[in-house]
């Protein structure tokens, strides 16, 4: 460091970018151009081992901390709903299903939409237009959680309550997930919260994604009589589906991990029901509620192997994710 | 385009090493609050913290003595004391005293509240609705699920009560609320005791979860039909709809800070081990049954005598001081017996170097 550093004063040094996109340096006087660069490189390079230390570090401590939970409820934590802090019972199924549906169902509706969303901004919308909802969609990403959160329990709460619940009920109310008294807090409000927070990154990221198909590409097939749907169909999801998979997954990221909003309208039930009415838990939300008054070791050891389970399904994800984008690279590029 | 990365560079490294250096310089300043007087830390129990924040803002301005006090809930406060790294710590869940014992620990009560049962039926206003222990645990279990059970109708032959279902609401978060709540429960149904037991969080047979006192609230406010339960300060400032409860002595009474007073006046504090002293279903014709006290919690053998003398004048002086500021906030002042006790207990067991400390 300090060798670089006087390097550094003592010469006065350019660099230019060439054709090749190759970093060229211009040196005069002591310095020679391979010091700087390799100061850089390890700066680089220090910044990834950082990000590794870190996650190892979690991944020591998850472990270290849930081994008295592991070892005492063994595998009947994976399997048990039963939550009783009282009697030491403790099961992370409910937490484990709160968390995945109420994940679907956010994606069930946010994907869709979202896909509309950026079609119609990219390809529909007038430009003005289209840059005044961008901007917007995009707000809706830098608002806290919590807030989320807080509208979710006074006033989208209480409208699936008296609104949607009843009329999803009225309609659909032979199937098991719409049965029961709507509640203005449980799965359905939760996803659906989710769904709102979810929606601004993967209609972004879509969007991005759709602005950049070539237009030599949509052009083409306009010119063959292709009507706007099938462009949009044929050519326009077609070249971006790996970048529409990446969207969805960033948003199922967000949406499974996500915590205070989420605590605010599931309702907080370690119970398993078929009925999207009902009041639910998640990960998250379990951790959120109980880690400050959690006042046995047992406990304690419970909540973090939670965390663990938590971290273990976003690297399933993870590795889906990925297996599938390589698998959708290979099929759709020619 | 020009990129003149090394100067970049440069810059990065003189603002890393100036940081550096300022950091490392920082050291041995010492903070002005610091010099000015002590700084007593503690954490614990989010239920007191207004008071407690009151009374350190007065005490602050009075003495310059600064209390650091940090509501990260009981359990953290109990374990932060228990490590050493705060110098007291405050639980609304009193320890047994083996658990004080094995850490050297004391404890006493500093100040007490209520829980409230709420209720959001139309037409019923505050303190309309009269209800039995028996009917608040079988709600709480699951038992009767209607407003207009024959059960409720009983006791209130005088109101009219819907054909509505009740929704059940409770701490979604683990409380101390929770704990004296569950904790009378435990005491007047047996049913309850063998099923679901007491605790800051418990197995809750029936119903939804609210994150805080505001969650609760929300819930009970938006939901017709609901029952849920909160502190009373809560109550009060939101107007929530509070039911009158029988009390061991088969009175109906309102909950109010005369009658938490009642219930903590009836108590033992003198025999109990530890001030292991839970204040639910209290005998006394005028008192609240789901009363409780908020504890301190500090180590019996202290490492600096002037910083925990400083500590106990704070306790002292917020105890015979500070008993019309915890009024106004809804909170109950411990009576005076009480104090004398708990001082004289400071007088015998706390010690640093060997020595007494108080007074």
């Amino acid at each position: 460091m300090e060798a670089g550093f006087e390097g550094e004063r003592e010469g006065n040094m350019a660099v230019k970018v060439d054709s090749s996109n190759e970093v060229v340096m211009l040196g005069r006087g002591r310095v020679n151009k391979w010091s700087a660069n390799k100061l850089f490189k390890y700066i680089c390079a220090a910044c990834c081992i950082l990000v590794l230390v870190l996650m190892a570090g979690l991944i020591v401590e998850l472990i270290a901390n849930s081994t008295l939970s592991v070892r005492k409820l063994g595998l009947g934590f994976l399997i048990s709903d039963e939550w009783d802090p009282v009697m030491g019972k403790f099961g992370a199924l409910s937490s484990i299903y709160g968390t995945l549906v109420s994940t679907l169902i956010a994606l069930i509706i946010a994907v869709p939409m979202s896909i509309v969303i950026a079609l119609f901004l990219v390809e529909l919308a007038p430009k003005g237009l289209s840059s005044f909802f961008g901007t917007s969609i995009e707000l809706l990403a830098a608002i806290p959680s919590i807030i989320y959160g807080m509208w979710g329990l006074f006033v989208f709460g209480p409208f699936v309550a008296d609104h949607v619940g009843p009329f999803l009920h009225r309609y659909l109310g032979f199937l098991p997930i719409f049965q029961g008294t709507p509640m203005p807090v449980g799965m359905l409000t939760a996803g659906v919260i989710l769904a709102l927070m979810v929606l601004p990154f993967t209609s972004s990221v879509m969007r991005d994604v759709l602005l950049m198909v070539p237009s030599v590409l949509k052009e083409s097939a306009y010119g063959l009589g292709a009507t706007t749907w099938e462009v949009t169909k044929d050519v326009s999801i077609r070249y971006g589906i790996r970048g529409i998979i990446g969207a969805v997954f960033l948003g199922l990221g967000r949406a499974i991990g996500e915590t205070m909003a989420v605590t605010f309208v599931i309702g907080n039930e370690h119970k398993i029901s078929a009925s999207l009415f009902a009041p639910a838990n998640s990960i998250a939300s379990t951790l959120a509620n109980e880690f400050t008054e959690a006042d046995t070791p047992l406990y304690l050891s419970a909540l973090v192997e939670l965390g663990l389970i938590l971290f273990l399904i976003t690297a399933i994800f993870q590795v889906v994710a990925q297996t599938f984008l390589k698998y959708v690279a290979r099929g759709s590029r020619p | 385009m020009k990129f003149k990365l090394r100067r970049v560079i440069a810059i990065l490294i003189v603002v890393a090493a100036v940081l550096t250096v300022v950091g490392c310089g920082k050291q041995p300043v010492r903070l002005p609050s610091e010099q000015k007087g002590v700084v007593i830390n503690g954490a614990g129990a989010t239920f007191p913290y207004p008071i407690y924040a009151k009374w350190a803002n007065e005490y602050k301005e009075l003495t310059g003595v600064r209390i650091n006090y940090q509501s990260i809930g009981s359990g953290g406060g109990v374990q932060q004391i228990k490590a050493g790294t705060v110098d007291f710590g405050a639980s609304d869940a009193p320890l047994t005293a083996e658990e004080l014992d094995q850490s050297g620990l004391l404890q006493f009560p500093m100040v007490m509240g209520g829980v409230v049962p709420v209720v959001n039926i139309k037409g019923i206003k505050p303190g309309d609705l009269r209800m039995s222990p028996e009917i608040l645990a079988s709600i709480y279990l699951g038992k009767i699920t209607k407003w207009n059970d024959p059960a409720i109708r009983r006791e209130n032959p005088n109101l009219s009560l819907p054909d509505k279902s009740i929704t059940v609401v409770h701490r979604a978060d683990g409380s101390g609320t929770t704990w004296i709540f569950t904790n009378y429960l435990d005491k007047i149904s047996k049913e309850w005791h063998s099923k679901v037991g007491f605790g800051k969080a418990v197995d809750w047979p029936v119903g939804i979860g609210g994150k805080g006192n505001e969650g609760v609230s929300a819930y009970v406010q938006r939901v017709e039909g609901a029952i849920g339960y909160v502190e009373y300060a809560y109550a009060l400032q939101n107007r929530m709809t509070h039911v009158k409860l029988k009390n061991k002595s088969g009175n109906y009474v309102e909950p109010s800070i005369a009658s938490f007073q009642a219930a903590a006046a009836g108590a033992d504090w003198e025999n109990a081990p530890g001030y292991y002293v839970v204040l639910t279903d209290q005998p006394g014709k005028d008192s609240w049954p789901i009363t409780g006290a908020s504890y301190i919690i500090i180590h019996k053998k202290q490492k600096n005598a002037e910083k925990a003398k400083a500590m106990l004048e704070f306790f002292d002086w917020s105890y015979r001081h500070g008993g019309g500021m915890a009024k106004a906030l809804n909170y109950v002042p411990m009576p005076k017996a009480v104090v004398d006790l708990v001082e004289e207990r400071w007088k015998r067991d706390l010690k640093a170097n060997g020595k007494a400390i108080w007074p």
